[in-house]
């Protein structure tokens, strides 16, 4: 049952065929056998985890239907879980103790989730390997030599390697649709605004989506639809109300147009992945989809776009950060040489190239040259993608240009960032997005087969269509039901 | 649009970052990098094109002038990091804006 | 442009026998009377309890987000829209980046470019009855800070060992109005303070008590020769509490610039601070160290757009405002600017004023009353004029016997007092106990007969040239009527009287 689908697992607690006491017990103890090699988890929370169950099946029991009765959640550590440390993998808020919990969440716990634990991340959700947590260190289930993927590595092993039936990841430029991709399970960005982000420790606040990490689209569908709608209490939350997903999820795609775009072209790479690529799009076609070609012309200035008004929003979002009111405080003579050290010792190198690479993009001369004007390039990439969808339902990407590379790998910043340039465009356009597993391929030099990941995207507000695009494509294809692969090609205790 | 050199001393003081001259030097190299990458932007054709204000058109988003529970002062002194009575104790101000 | 000053040329300032000008701007912070803070639900209230109006929006604490408070938003419309000023289709938030203590997020939520409200000109009456008025640049709404103690012997921040800081007032809405440098004198400074605080408060948009901080302002200040359009180099004076340590705050700011002018030395551009203990200004820091604020659109808030119906509607609401009933006041009724002041400020004396006008004109003599006599009684009975027994009918009914001449106004005054003890008309007690005034030449030459054959010697006195002891002989008059003789004309005929036997 630990491994069963979030909609099998509400279903048969809902039907009192088992408990979420006793699912909770064993989810527990799969984290207890296996964290150790995988590192998914910063906290476990069994004494939450087992009252949450007591209250569900008591209100089972009442006769009460919960739609995510019993299911075992992942909490990624940049959501705030009152009373829980909320660390974002930083040094920084060491110590702290989130007094109120994330809307998104809350939402997920009133429908009856399990809250297990806060699972790893990139410090500050910046990076897209978690190799840049400060706190641990995440390996992907399917080749525990490689990176899981970033920034929402933690929520995205836990769930490929069994510890959770479902995740809350973030995703500001790709980071929840990469790392899902490099492990084999669903991760899904709703368009900016479906879901309310109050409680999430902000990174690049008109970037930043929570989105949901399953091992099926339609579980994807069905926690989305449970967190997404206005809250009050962020005024960026779009006031219109959420069309369920999951009743739309379809069995084909006849009568679907999926947009290749002609800028991403397969040619760019490696055989064996372009391989699975081709297959994938070949397979939407057997599905009844036709392909048509789409053009994107900015979308090669996403990462430039990217990489100045994700920096400068957290240099303004991160300043808080300063031993003050909360967490780390290194202490100085005066208050200016306290403000220096705590966010010296606190930050690490990542965060601390964003905020000056954001500081000076915003700063006196220079506003205008690169803030203003990578807003300006946004409007334009946006505008591709209007055109664009005249003439298709959802668009047909890789997630990333190859699978899950080796820890230190991508030691230069910038290479790093090109990780991200298929996800990246699609944020800054605020689109729904998601990645869903599409084949594998073994790396050069790897030992054991790596996912790959489908990336499907949609228009504004197109959640049900997307996901009813992806569940097709997934059902059809199986290659989400691997999940079992791990355990049998890179067993938990082997070398 | 000007790239290459960044003051990162100045700039980490803005952001009230302490840096050794090792970390100056290495993040000048980092961020210089990927000023060259974003210098490609200076191509786009972008003097007839309106910044994007906001990514999902939106206005007048506000709330009604009604109080709600405030939170528990222990709760939130207990985190602070010094605290003296029902105040957060900072070190002393000097030569910092006001 | 100079605040327009209807008054006779003042005397000019001089520097080295040149004559000069003061040139003034005024930047304010005004805390805006809402229930709750500008961006959160925590309460906006003077005096609690350290730290016990707070939420994680307005502590700054990771995952929080702000959510505009709609009344602060019509509040800064109401505002500007009193002193007409342009309310644009379109506003907007901005972050306003720095570090400091007391500033939770280390950014302060504001308005950069596009604040709520643009333009507006905010009218004054001096004292001497004069009327100026000087233009305001802009009102934008920001968010307050926390407040700190700095751990001191003197609590001033240089010295201190450390601070404590409280977080209550953080996140209160803050209105700030920035003026145009057309304050020319500490007189006109005050004026404009008092006119921004009466308008404020008459409408509800803020207590403004400088003494709890809910207005907190700062005076731009230079010096120029008349004449020359360039501006002088100003410095900007900071820590005033409370109106009359503007006015001298100004004094010794002059006094000093002209000082260092004289003597040959250049003024620097500065903060100061003003120095109540002492009486005078020190300096704060320079302020050419310009910060870099790094000012960019709040990405948290959408854009305030409004309709132009709804701008008619804010307006209406505002109803007559404080202004148009001080001109009324001051032009046409010809009240003194203190009498009309007082009027706005207090509502229910107000009513109670017009109620009686409207029945028996005669405004200058009315509020006379009101401001004089009946508010004496009111402070000593502790019961306010409009809930006293004396109705606006008595009064205007006493008012109208006044001017009639038919009571001189000491008996008005032993009127008012029994008016107040137990009501009654005025008109029935003074027809039933016949205290109409004498005003008959034959009644008051009979009784100017008694009182002159009772004092021979002092009428002998008059006529010898001691003109003086006439007072004494109408006082007798006064006397021996009971009051009631017509002061006027029992002197008058004394003094006809008086010559006729000489």
């Amino acid at each position: 049952m630990v491994d069963a689908t979030a909609i099998e697992i509400a279903r048969a607690v809902n039907a009192r065929e088992i408990s979420a006491a006793d699912l909770a017990g064993r989810a527990l103890a799969r984290i207890a056998e296996r964290d150790g090699e995988i590192g998914a988890y910063l906290a476990v929370t069994g004494e939450l985890a087992r009252r949450h169950a007591e209250r569900v099946d008591a209100a089972v029991r009442d006769g009460k239907s919960l739609p995510l009765a019993g299911v075992p959640l992942a909490i990624k550590d940049n959501m705030c879980l009152t009373g829980t440390p909320t660390t974002c993998a930083s040094k920084i808020l060491d110590g702290w103790i989130a007094p109120y919990t994330s809307t998104a969440v809350q939402r997920l716990l009133d429908a009856g989730a399990i809250p297990l634990g806060k699972t790893n991340l990139d410090e500050f959700a910046m990076g897209s390997s978690c190799e840049n947590s400060a706190l641990g260190k995440t390996a992907n289930p399917w080749d525990r030599g490689r990176v899981p993927g970033g920034s929402s590595g933690g929520s995205v092993a836990a769930v490929a390697a069994g510890e959770a039936t479902v995740a809350t990841g973030s995703d500001t430029g790709g980071s929840i649709r990469e790392p899902a991709a490099f492990c084999n399970v669903v991760g899904f960005k709703p368009t900016y605004g479906r879901v309310s982000r109050y409680g999430l420790i902000a990174f690049a606040s008109s970037l930043d989506q929570i989105g949901p990490i399953t091992k099926t689209v339609a579980d994807a569908a069905l926690v989305y639809d449970l967190m997404a709608g206005r809250d009050p209490m962020d005024a960026t939350t779009v006031d219109l109300v959420p069309e369920p997903a999951l009743p739309a999820l379809r069995a084909d795609l006849r009568g679907v147009r999926i947009g290749i775009v002609k800028e991403f072209g397969l040619e760019k790479l490696d055989p064996g992945v372009r391989a699975v690529y081709e297959r994938a799009y070949a397979d939407l076609q057997k599905l009844g989809a036709d392909l048509v070609e789409v053009a994107l012309p900015t979308a090669d200035y996403g990462i430039a776009t990217y990489y100045l008004i994700a920096p400068a929003e957290c240099s303004s979002n991160l300043a808080r950060f300063d031993g003050m009111r909360y967490g780390l405080r290194v202490e100085g003579a005066d208050v200016g040489s306290t403000y220096e050290r705590t966010r010296a010792a606190g930050f690490g190198d990542e965060v601390k190239r964003r905020i000056l690479i954001g500081t000076y993009a915003l700063s006196s001369g220079y506003y205008d040259a690169y803030y203003v004007r990578a807003q300006k390039a946004r409007t334009l990439i946006a505008d591709d993608f209007r055109r664009a969808f005249a003439s298709c339902d959802a668009i047909a990407c890789p997630a990333a240009a190859s699978p899950a590379f080796e820890f230190n790998a991508k030691a230069d910043p910038v290479s790093m960032y090109l990780m991200d340039y298929y996800t990246i465009p699609m944020s800054l356009a605020g689109l729904p997005s998601l990645s869903v597993p599409c084949g594998y391929v073994i790396p050069e030099g790897g030992r054991y087969p790596m996912p790959l990941g489908l990336e499907l995207s949609g228009p504004l507000f197109a959640e049900r269509s997307l996901l009813g695009i992806a569940h097709a494509y997934e059902r059809a294809t199986l290659h989400a039901q691997a999940r079992a692969i791990p355990e049998i090609v890179a067993p938990v205790g082997a070398a | 649009m000007a790239s290459g050199d960044i003051d990162v001393a100045y700039v980490a003081k803005l952001a009230r970052l302490a840096l050794t001259p090792a970390e100056i030097e290495k993040f000048g190299v980092q961020l210089g990098a990927l000023l060259e990458h974003v210098d490609a932007l200076a191509a786009l054709p972008v003097s007839d094109v309106a910044a994007t204000a906001q990514v999902i058109a939106a206005s007048n988003v506000m709330r009604a002038d009604v109080a709600v529970p405030s939170l528990d002062r222990e709760t939130v002194l207990d985190g602070a990091p010094k605290r003296e009575g029902a105040y957060f104790r900072v070190p002393r101000i000097i030569g910092v804006e006001a | 442009m100079s605040a327009t000053v209807e008054s006779a040329a003042k005397p000019a300032l001089l520097v080295n026998g040149v004559p000069y000008e003061v040139v003034m701007g005024i930047e304010c912070h005004v805390e805006l009377k809402t229930e709750t803070k500008m961006f959160c639900g925590c309460r906006n209230v003077f005096g609690a309890e350290p730290n016990t109006n707070v939420c994680p929006v307005c502590l700054g604490m990771p995952g929080a987000l702000p959510v505009p408070n709609e009344k602060a938003i019509e509040l800064v419309v109401k505002a500007g829209l009193a002193f007409g000023a342009e309310i644009p289709a379109f506003s907007k938030f901005d972050r306003k980046n720095y570090f400091y203590p007391d500033m939770p997020k280390d950014y302060q939520i504001s308005q950069f470019d596009m604040p709520l409200t643009q333009g507006g000109v905010v009218p004054f009456w001096l004292g001497d009855g004069t009327h100026g008025s000087c233009r305001l640049t802009r009102i934008h709404l920001e968010e307050d800070t926390g407040k700190s103690t700095h751990a001191s012997h003197d609590g001033r921040i240089a010295g201190s060992t450390y601070s404590l800081v409280d977080f209550n007032r953080a996140g209160v809405p803050l209105m700030e109005c920035v003026s145009e440098p057309d304050i020319r004198s500490g007189a006109q400074a005050v004026a404009f303070l008092e006119s921004l605080k009466r308008t404020f408060v008459a409408l509800g948009i803020s207590d403004v008590k400088m003494e709890e901080g809910s207005l907190r302002c700062d005076v731009n200040l230079s010096l120029r020769p008349i004449g020359r359009a360039e501006y002088g180099t100003k410095t900007e004076i900071k820590n005033m509490n409370s109106f009359n340590s503007v006015g001298r705050a100004i004094e010794s700011e002059v006094a000093r610039q002209v000082a260092v002018l004289e003597g040959g030395g250049r003024i620097v551009q500065e903060t100061r601070g003003w120095d109540e203990a002492n009486g005078g200004t020190h300096s704060m820091r320079n302020k050419e160290e310009a910060h870099d604020y790094r000012y960019f659109p709040d990405p948290d808030l959408t854009p305030i757009e409004f309709a132009s119906a709804d701008v008619t509607r804010m307006r209406a609401e505002l109803g007559t405002l404080p202004a148009e009933i001080l001109t009324r006041l001051i032009s046409s009724d010809k009240l003194r600017p203190e009498q009309a002041h007082q009027m706005v400020d207090s509502p229910g004396l107000f009513a109670y004023f017009s109620d009686v006008v409207e029945r028996c004109g005669k405004p200058q003599a009315v509020v006379n009353f009101v401001l004089g006599d009946l508010s004496r009684l009111a402070n000593e009975s502790s019961t306010p004029v409009p809930e006293s027994n004396v109705t606006p009918e008595a009064l205007a009914e006493l008012v109208g016997l006044v001017e009639a001449k038919t009571i001189n106004s000491k008996t008005a005054k032993e009127l008012l007092t029994r008016l107040w003890a137990k009501g009654g008309s005025p008109n029935a007690i003074v027809a039933a106990e016949g205290l109409g005034q004498v005003s008959d030449t034959g009644a008051i030459d009979a009784i100017v007969a008694e009182v002159l054959a009772a004092n021979e010697k002092t009428a002998a006195d008059y006529r010898a040239g001691k003109t003086k002891v006439l007072g004494f002989l109408v006082g007798q008059v006064m006397k021996q009527s009971r009051g009631t003789a017509n002061p006027t004309l029992a002197e008058e005929r004394l003094r006809a009287l008086l010559d006729v036997c000489g």
